[in-house]
């Protein structure tokens, strides 16, 4: 709604606080609405001449704040105390406390950035770079020592002359009138600009790297690397065999480890029994853990039909009479300790799953060679769950 | 200074004199005798329980009436010109000060009860108090204590003789020397507060130590002063005793401090408390293992709610900073949680002297009393004196003031 297509507005310029106060109190009462005034630094009352609300601004601040609070308390909640749980200094997983300091720095810092950033998005309107009061001498003196008022073309209300001689009323000095720049757009990715941002980039980085790289490396920054201590890797002059990293004293145990009291036991037999009671969870991981580390070499029924066979000493049957009649103790020792070309697998398979696979064995043996019973079993299962015994 | 004719400062306060309701002197000396009367009767049954009650209320008092000579002196200090048509009622709240002295003496002659480094049969069998006996020791106490307490009348005297004195003269050489004087109270404040706490509260758990403590109480007080005022200052602005030219614009300055002090104390007070749990040292950690046990558990964490959450998200928004219903709210929200913190401060170091805490009616039979006596000195020197500082020179840009 230009009544004049290239003037942006009038503008006039005032020499003291009460002066702009009061210009701005009667630009309002002529029911001016678009009007603005700029001044070296906040004025106190100028809200309140101006007619202004407060700014919704405070609301993006809240919002964020809050936001990032419970973000990050969320996030060092999972990070510690779920995803990858971590004792520190003898405090619990989730130890508030601790997580204060760093909630307040991020809820600050959140909070100030988004408040920052939404303030040149929403207020300044960035990228738009090209308002009409840049470059003008109005805008030099009002970034100095005058205070200045603009009433905009844009006001319904506006006249070029009316405007004028009601800031002279008023006692505005200077008047001037503003007029949109010809060029509409002012790129914001100037060559000076990018050339500043490609040295500014080049300085702080060769900066850091220098700091980093080099100064930490020279005296007096390098005191950490010159410490009293064995480093892991490292020759030692102190120890008989030179090495600074020591083995652990003959029969350190692991903590949470118990270590396997039948090693050099062959048969077990006696001394060990199965804890573990079929149930069809436990059975599941016997399956899980069989398929992954015995099926390759006892074949996936366990009746040594692998993809090893007639390439490798192949696994045999867990299906003869021999392996039949093995007891569970024994089985769970071959497991541990290995037999013949059969690595021990006690790195990779736990306790409770070495039990588990016994428990899978069992079951697959059963299946080889099945009793009588087990058909009339598994007749009564079926009819009980209503199934037809033929299938 | 504002511009001055003739030497003189321009006065356009608009204030007139107006009499406060003759009952409000009447409430503030009934309050004061009921508390009396309650408080010896309580000391009467159980001296050693009324002890611990009767410092609960001295430090709320202490609180009130040093933190708001604190509020003056920061006045003078900053070259605040906002506070200034307030600074009248600071005055007033902290006319209490001269009183610290008369007001301890019971305590001094029942340390016995409070502090167990008095008994010397206690402090021979404990090393860490036969070490401390060079600083806790009942002559060196006292002295100290009363030396504070004179300190702080004289500075009172002072500042408050010169401030009436320019309502009659309009001197403004007057603020100048209550800007000096001001700044050295400010110095031997930070001293003086921070012994007063060591002394009287966190003497009662001997052992233990923190070298914050003085500025916990020194934001407790800053903050119950300021709720005061606020309190004090919008209740009068809004019937008309102040002048007319007092708006909105003023009371966001006080709602501002409110709200800066809460996060003041929550800043300090988890500071203190972090440091302690996170190194978890046995000679440190019993004090908070004291609050943190019974029924304390509870009150520790009714502090960190009422005496930060509720004050904190009450005086983010700016309107209720500019509302002088919410303030009010604020200021006795604010009043009534810091007798709870200095409940806090105090009760629980009980068990260091072999008692066995439990609420007892004895702890609200001071508070009665404390209240009557600031009810009781501010309508007597209302009578007296202006209710605003018609003599400051900054008035006139006090009153003009506007966000």
């Amino acid at each position: 709604m230009h009544n004049d297509k290239n003037l942006f507005g009038v503008a006039a310029l005032f020499d003291t606080p009460d002066e702009i106060i009061n210009a701005a109190k009667k630009v309002k009462s002529s029911g001016f609405k678009y009007y603005d005034v700029n001044t070296p630094y906040p004025l106190h009352g100028m809200d309140d001449a101006m007619g202004l609300k407060s700014s919704k601004m405070g609301y993006v601040t809240l919002f964020a704040g809050f936001a990032a609070a419970a973000f990050i308390l969320f996030f060092m909640w999972w990070t510690i105390a779920i995803s990858y749980p971590l004792v520190i200094g003898g405090k619990p997983f989730f130890a508030l406390p601790a997580f204060v300091p760093i909630t307040f720095e991020f809820t600050v810092l959140t909070a100030v950035l988004s408040t920052v950033f939404g303030m040149i998005a929403v207020v300044f309107n960035l990228p738009f770079n090209s308002h009409p009061l840049h470059d003008t001498n109005y805008m030099k003196k009002v970034s100095s020592d005058k205070y200045g008022l603009v009433i905009e073309a844009a006001d319904e209300l506006f006249e070029e002359d009316k405007a004028v001689s009601l800031l002279k009323d008023l006692g505005g000095k200077d008047i001037e009138k503003i007029y949109y720049p010809e060029k509409e757009e002012h790129k914001i990715f100037q060559p000076r600009f990018l050339v500043f941002l490609a040295v500014v980039a080049i300085l702080t980085a060769g900066g850091t790297y220098v700091t980093l790289n080099k100064f930490m490396y020279l005296p007096p920054f390098d005191f950490m690397l010159n410490q009293n201590k064995g480093l892991a890797q490292a020759k030692s002059t102190f120890f008989y065999d030179e090495r600074e990293m020591r083995t652990p004293v003959e029969g350190t145990v692991a903590r949470h480890f118990i270590p396997y009291a039948y090693q050099s036991q062959a048969d077990t037999t006696e001394v060990l029994a199965d804890p573990l009671l079929p149930t069809q969870k436990i059975l599941k991981l016997g399956q899980e853990k069989f398929l992954t580390f015995c099926s390759p070499c006892h074949g996936d029924y366990g009746d040594g039909n692998s993809r090893l066979m007639g390439q490798f000493p192949a696994g045999p049957t867990l299906h003869s009479d021999r392996v039949t009649g093995f007891s569970d103790g024994r089985i769970y020792n071959i497991i541990t300790n290995g037999q013949n070309v059969m690595p021990s697998y006690a790195r990779q398979i736990t306790r409770e799953q070495r039990w588990a696979i016994i428990n899978y064995i069992r079951v697959l043996q059963r299946a080889q060679n099945p009793k009588p019973s087990d058909f009339t079993d598994i007749k009564e299962i079926n009819k009980e769950s209503g199934q037809n015994a033929s299938n | 200074m504002p511009q001055t004719e003739s030497g003189k400062p321009v006065v356009e306060s608009g204030y007139v004199k107006k009499e406060l309701p003759k009952n409000i002197g009447t409430i503030g000396m009934s309050l004061l005798v009921l508390g009396i009367i309650l408080g010896t009767a309580s000391y009467l049954i159980d001296p050693a329980r009324a002890s611990f009650s009767y410092l609960t209320s001295f430090v709320f008092l202490v609180c009130i009436g040093i933190g708001s000579l604190f509020l003056v002196s920061l006045e003078y200090a900053a070259g605040a010109v906002w506070s200034v048509p307030f600074r009248r009622i600071s005055e007033f709240l902290s006319a209490s000060v001269p009183f610290f002295l008369i007001l301890a003496l019971p305590l001094f002659f029942n340390m016995h009860n409070l502090f167990i480094w008095t008994n010397p049969a206690a402090v021979a069998g404990d090393a860490v108090l036969r070490q401390r006996a060079t600083y806790l020791n009942i002559p060196f106490f006292i002295i100290r204590d009363v030396l504070i307490f004179v300190i702080w009348a004289i500075f009172y005297y002072v500042l408050i003789k010169n401030s009436r004195k320019q309502d009659l003269t309009l001197d403004q050489s007057i603020t100048t020397r209550n800007i000096k004087f001001s700044i050295a109270f400010i110095v031997i404040f930070a001293f003086s507060i921070s012994i007063f706490s060591f002394d009287w509260m966190m003497s009662m758990t001997p052992h233990w130590f923190s070298t914050i403590f003085g500025v916990y109480l020194f934001s407790d007080a800053v903050w119950v002063a300021l709720a005061f005022t606020t309190f004090a200052a919008v209740t009068l602005a809004e019937r008309g005793y102040l002048t007319s030219k007092i708006k909105k614009d003023h009371y966001y300055s006080l709602g501002t401090l409110m709200f800066a002090f809460t996060v003041f104390w929550a800043y300090i007070a988890f500071a203190q408390y972090m440091l302690q749990w996170y190194a978890n040292l046995p000679e440190e950690i019993v004090y908070f293992q004291q609050r943190w046990t019974g029924v304390w558990k509870i009150i520790s964490l009714a502090l960190v709610i009422t005496h930060f959450i509720v004050p904190f998200l009450l005086l983010i928004p700016r309107s209720s900073k500019t509302n002088p219903k919410i303030l009010k709210f604020a200021a006795i929200w604010i009043i009534a949680v810091q007798f709870l913190d200095s409940y806090w401060l105090v009760m629980p170091s009980m068990v260091d002297n072999g008692l066995t805490f439990h609420i007892s009616w004895m702890d609200f039979t001071f508070p009665i009393a404390v209240i009557g006596l600031i009810i009781y000195l501010f309508s007597l020197l209302a009578k007296k004196n202006n209710l605003l500082a018609i003599g400051d020179p900054k008035l006139k840009r006090g009153l003009d003031f506007r966000l």
